[in-house]
């Protein structure tokens, strides 16, 4: 009992038979029905044990507790902001989670985030109905001053970050900019001079276009010390 | 007496079939599906929000389908916008879909479909459902299945495969009935019958619509792969 009929790292689309037997057990973008697990999504399948999981291929950013994201305030109420982070709906920012300083009663919101300020925020609770609560208070949540933005697809996010940080943090170590990936796909990049957030830019574009295939984290460093590019 | 088919098909063959996925650069999902020379365009935008608010479902999201025709598909130049007969092919092939996706991920949102016919030769409806499907997964949607559609149908006092503009307008009579069927479950999700047809040729007919219907889940299937291999290949 139990067969596998995909490999580790497979692409497959919905419907497609991934195991019968109930040896295996489904996760996330995937199906049981009767005796067999099927795909319910485009994606890699990962198989972990006797989990059959997909990591998706597409889709728009679905908001999870706990992500780092890159939002754009768009409204001031009496009591927080709301904050646009690629979700259908805007996310709530409230005032105590927003500064550890003290915020008198009835004083101006605006000075401490005003409408259209970008900043990196944390996902402190998602509701059944996906209403979001944001926080401020974490390491590296701020406002993001200069630099710019950059849109990539947010199911390449966690090859631009790599394991643990590390490709990211080689970016950041060759041309010397500040980055910010946000999982919702937008990525702050600050540097020195434009010559070096080109490169950074172009490096994450190239990290989005390449992320299936092996052996990325040696062509990006190839890439960066400018060979063979 | 209807013995040969105009186009020198066999009875249970389709017309050629191409399929490409990802042709809008900004929608979320988008596919191209052509069957012989009916050529439509889907595109799914969304999940996004949904106003008025009175029709969000704190348990789930919404889909909504634009089917529309452009004024040169057809031989006669069409009256752009809706009317009455694409009014209700929307609402089919929303309900046509609906049964294969799972959209509790979504609350309060709604999925877009926007089906464009650009060239009409019968069985728009069909390649509307088949276009649809391949966008919603390249969209991410989450879905049991791909749904694939087709219309079968009796030409003259034969049971036939994917019926032509020629043959749906036969003047001995002619009947024809779109399916749509989800892949694994084998679920029917669309059945509309125009003219008259006993249960013997119904049963044929459903049968036909089966094998036709598998074949253009296996296109479907490989024109999503094509996509996300394509990347692969290009080293």
């Amino acid at each position: 009992m139990g067969d596998l009929l995909v490999k580790d790292k497979d692409i497959v689309v919905p419907g497609e038979e991934l195991a019968i037997g109930m040896d295996y057990l489904p996760a996330g973008g995937v199906y049981r029905l009767n005796d067999k697990i099927y795909a319910s999504q485009v994606g890699l399948v990962s198989i972990s044990g006797r989990l059959i999981k997909l990591i998706p291929l597409s889709g728009r950013y679905i908001p999870k507790k706990g992500d780092l994201v890159i939002g754009k305030v768009v409204d001031t109420g009496f009591s927080g902001w709301r904050i646009d982070i690629d979700w259908a709906y805007e996310a709530n920012l409230s005032m105590k989670d927003a500064t550890s300083e003290f915020i008198e009663r009835g004083s101006d919101l605006t000075q401490y985030y005003d409408y259209g300020d970008i900043i990196s925020v944390q996902i402190i609770h998602v509701s059944g109905s996906k209403i979001i609560d944001l926080t401020m208070k974490g390491p590296g949540l701020r406002k993001l001053k200069g630099g710019k933005i950059i849109e990539v697809n947010p199911t390449k996010v966690p090859r631009i970050i790599g394991k643990q940080g590390s490709m990211i943090q080689m970016i950041k170590e060759k041309t010397n900019c500040k980055i910010i990936v946000g999982q919702n796909g937008k990525v702050w990049i600050s540097g020195l001079d434009p010559e070096s957030e080109l490169k950074a830019t172009q490096c994450i574009y190239k990290i989005e276009a390449e992320s299936h295939l092996d052996g990325l984290t040696d062509r990006i460093k190839d890439f960066l010390e400018g060979k063979n590019v | 007496m209807y013995s040969k088919r105009f186009d020198n098909r066999k009875l249970d063959e389709t017309r050629e079939i191409e399929a490409k996925v990802g042709i809008i650069k900004r929608a979320d999902g988008s596919a191209y599906f052509r069957i012989g020379d009916t050529k439509v365009i889907a595109a799914v935008y969304g999940p996004r929000e949904l106003y008025p608010v009175f029709l969000q479902n704190p348990e789930k999201g919404l889909l909504r389908c634009v089917y529309d025709m452009t004024s040169f598909s057809v031989t006669d130049r069409k009256r752009p916008g809706p009317n009455r007969r694409s009014i209700e092919i929307s609402l089919v092939t929303e309900k046509s879909l609906l049964p294969a996706l799972d959209l509790s991920q979504f609350p309060n949102t709604v999925i877009d479909i926007f089906i464009e016919v650009i060239q009409a030769d019968a069985g728009t409806r069909c390649a509307g459902i088949c276009a649809a499907a391949m966008a919603l997964a390249d969209a991410g949607i989450p879905m049991k299945d791909l749904v694939a559609a087709i219309s079968v149908g009796k030409v003259g006092d034969k049971i036939v495969l994917d019926l032509n503009k020629d043959e749906e307008d036969y003047e001995e009579g002619s009947t024809d009935m779109p399916v749509a069927i989800i892949g694994n479950t084998e679920e029917i999700t669309l059945l509309q019958l125009d003219g008259d047809m006993n249960k013997e040729e119904i049963l044929e007919a459903l049968r036909l619509a089966k094998k036709g219907c598998s074949e253009i889940h296996k296109i479907q299937k490989k024109a999503l792969k094509e996509k996300y291999m394509s990347v692969k290949e290009n080293e």
